[in-house]
């Protein structure tokens, strides 16, 4: 039984249809990313599993029962906001029993779940303090322990990285990641940023204008993308999609490499590089491959142990193997399957 | 090299980018109209109190703090601080309540949102002479539509009607349902701005710290009580000190609607420094009596804009 499922989802504020007969369902224990660009009905979505708006159409279940019409305080989910949304009256202290006194739980309880959950996060010593004299990586953990004091049946996370700099959002991963496999409770995430989709997600539901596009595990999103869309969307720089006929041909920029004597089963392209970006750990080549791309240009994606020197201006023979390209329909942008690579 | 190093040549234009010369200029026509309508009026309030003049002598003969003395001493100056006092407070929690009501209202979406936030500013713009003058209607010991209102639903009029026997409840002729339409009234012409203050706090309060605690499971009252209402606390001692000053010197809805009565149960302070001193001409008693209220009013003033700026820092 999934713990958290969503049937035709649609939702329209006024005439506009932010999202579009959205289906997921979250199996036991799973990480679920929902990843698309903003505007594309990812939060409107979690909002109303969380029973913050309703839907016009479709129905939310959770734990099997159907809750579409309850209100957030009957489905005994948490959900951490992007600003936290701390109470910033309360201390830390009230702030994490919050939810506990809206159960009516006995104070010595109170008492014993709020130190649990504070030691969870590390955070038992700013119990007396208020929420404006914390740093943001603090506020995160508060918000995170107000979320799981109370053990509810579902976690929602609605971008709560985002504010965090760089370096904490690294170490704010990890920590989510493994937090969440130990205490196991089924989380639905929802975040515009892929890298961290890939690396937190079990699975991960890529969405864009309200649909879906595809549901699957990071490599099944990343290798084999269901439609253009996620193709481009997820991977920096996307994919490669350039137009032979009647399909566009797709390879990972980390796919297509100098040729240098390579010979299994490969497809050539004659690249004319226009410029070097030397990265450090990595070196990316922008240039031309003489057939028109989606993207403007194409893209290789060198690791550093590839010593090949290229210059702007020149044309070199690169090559990708012949199981990274993918084809997609010109039109509609849909994947084709079963469609061999047909050079004219 | 020689042109550069001189001075540019001295151009009036530039007077008005000298920012203090400009901010003396732009505040000067309030610095005097404070001084000549608020300042000179108050320190003739306060010279008159000290003295024995009268309308019809109006001399400045100064007697110390005797009139203060006569003025303390009096039935209906104690009567009317009771009075004021109860006016003052009731009208005020009735419009901290309802504000607070009708603010939570106007949050939600709703067809026809518009229209009634039209027509609860409306008091607002009317002059209150006016609106007073409609109520005094409303109030008529004989044509009151609310006691119209009332027989027809047979609580009036009846010999074992709720509300009485008699034909009509004479709003203004017993002394607590005039206190009660007094304050009524006060309460109407001051709801739209306490709604107002109350809605910009209102909209303060984040979105998310609202869902938050929906998610967290607390109910209507747990979130209004626990999370709306501390958040709003400075907004609302705002509006509160606003209401009660404006309600504490104000005389206009008093003056029309009772003129004090009946026998003084509805005299406020300064519908009683008005009558004493420019209807019965005393001025020296009427500026002691419009004084009293000085302190009390600076007192509480300081007290809420201390109790604002506590709450807004914690």
């Amino acid at each position: 039984m999934a713990e958290v499922e969503a049937r035709g989802i649609t939702k329209y504020f006024g005439e506009v249809k932010v999202l579009d007969n959205v289906n997921l369902a979250t199996r036991k224990r799973e990480f679920l990313v929902l990843l698309g660009p903003s505007g594309c009905g990812k939060t409107t979505l979690l909002r109303i599993i969380a029973g913050l708006e309703k839907p016009t159409r479709g129905e939310v279940l959770i734990g099997g029962r159907e809750v579409t019409g309850l209100p957030p305080r009957a489905r005994n989910i948490a959900m951490v906001f992007q600003s936290y949304a701390l109470y910033p009256h309360m201390t830390v202290f009230e702030n994490i029993s919050f939810p506990l006194r809206a159960q009516h739980i006995r104070k010595d309880d109170i008492r014993e779940k709020v130190a649990w959950a504070a030691g969870l996060f590390g955070i038992e010593n700013l119990l007396k303090r208020k929420p404006r004299e914390l740093s943001g990586g603090e506020r995160q953990r508060v918000a995170l322990a107000r979320a799981m004091v109370r053990m509810p049946t579902v976690f929602l996370l609605d971008e709560p990285l985002s504010n965090l700099d760089a370096k904490l959002r690294a170490s704010a991963r990890e920590e989510l990641q493994m937090f969440q496999k130990r205490i196991g409770i089924t989380t639905i995430y929802v975040t515009h940023d892929q890298v961290e989709a890939m690396g937190l997600g079990n699975r991960i539901v890529v969405m864009d204008q309200g649909r879906v596009r595809q549901i699957g595990t990071p490599l099944q999103v990343y290798w084999d993308p269901a439609d253009t869309f996620v193709a481009t969307f997820v991977g920096s720089p996307p994919m490669n999609l350039v137009e032979q006929g009647e399909v566009l041909v797709g390879f990972r920029p980390e796919d297509f490499l100098p040729l240098e004597g390579r010979e299994e089963d490969i497809e050539r392209f004659q690249f004319e590089v226009s410029w070097v970006e030397n990265l450090g750990a990595e070196r990316l080549v922008y240039g031309n491959t003489g057939f028109q791309s989606r993207n403007g240009r194409v893209v290789s994606r060198l690791a550093p142990n590839i010593r090949v020197s290229l210059e702007a201006g020149k044309t070199y023979t690169f090559a990708v193997p012949r199981l990274g390209i993918k084809l997609f329909d010109r039109n509609t942008g849909t994947r084709l399957r079963g469609v061999s690579v047909g050079r004219g | 090299m020689e042109g550069v190093e001189q001075a540019p040549a001295f151009s009036l234009g530039y007077v008005w980018e000298r920012e203090r010369f400009l901010a003396a200029v732009m505040i000067a026509p309030a610095v005097l109209y404070i001084v000549a309508l608020v300042g000179f009026p108050f320190i003739l309030a306060i010279l008159y109190s000290l003295s024995d003049a009268t309308t019809g002598d109006p001399t400045l003969h100064l007697v110390g703090l005797r009139t203060f003395g006569i003025v303390l001493r009096d039935p209906v100056f104690l009567k009317a601080l009771q009075n004021t006092f109860i006016f003052t407070l009731v009208s005020q929690i009735l419009v901290l309540v309802l504000a607070k009501i009708l603010a939570l209202v106007l949050m939600e979406d709703f067809r026809g949102k518009r229209l009634v936030r039209f027509l609860i500013l409306l008091p607002w713009t009317a002059p209150i002479s006016l609106g007073a003058i409609g109520w005094l209607w409303i109030f008529d010991s004989i044509f009151s539509p609310m006691d119209w209102v009332a027989r027809s639903l047979g609580l009036l009029g009846g010999s074992n009607a709720l509300l009485g026997a008699e034909s009509n409840l004479y709003w203004l002729g017993r002394p607590i349902l005039a206190m009660a339409a007094v304050i009524l009234v006060q309460t109407w012409r001051i709801l739209p701005l306490a709604t107002v203050i109350l809605l910009a706090g209102l909209t303060g309060i984040p979105r998310d710290v609202l869902d938050a605690a929906q998610v967290d499971g607390a109910s209507f009252w747990r979130r209004l009580f626990q999370v709306i209402m501390p958040m709003l606390l400075p907004i609302m001692s705002i509006a509160f000190l606003f209401g009660f000053v404006f309600t504490f010197t104000d005389m206009t809805v008093v003056y029309v609607l009772t003129r004090g009565g009946p026998v003084n149960s509805t005299q406020v302070l300064a519908s009683w420094a008005f009558l004493k001193g420019i209807e019965a001409g005393d001025l020296a008693q009427g500026a002691a009596v419009a004084l009293v209220v000085f302190p009390a009013l600076a007192g509480v003033t300081a007290l809420v804009l201390l109790l604002a700026r506590r709450a807004e820092a914690s």
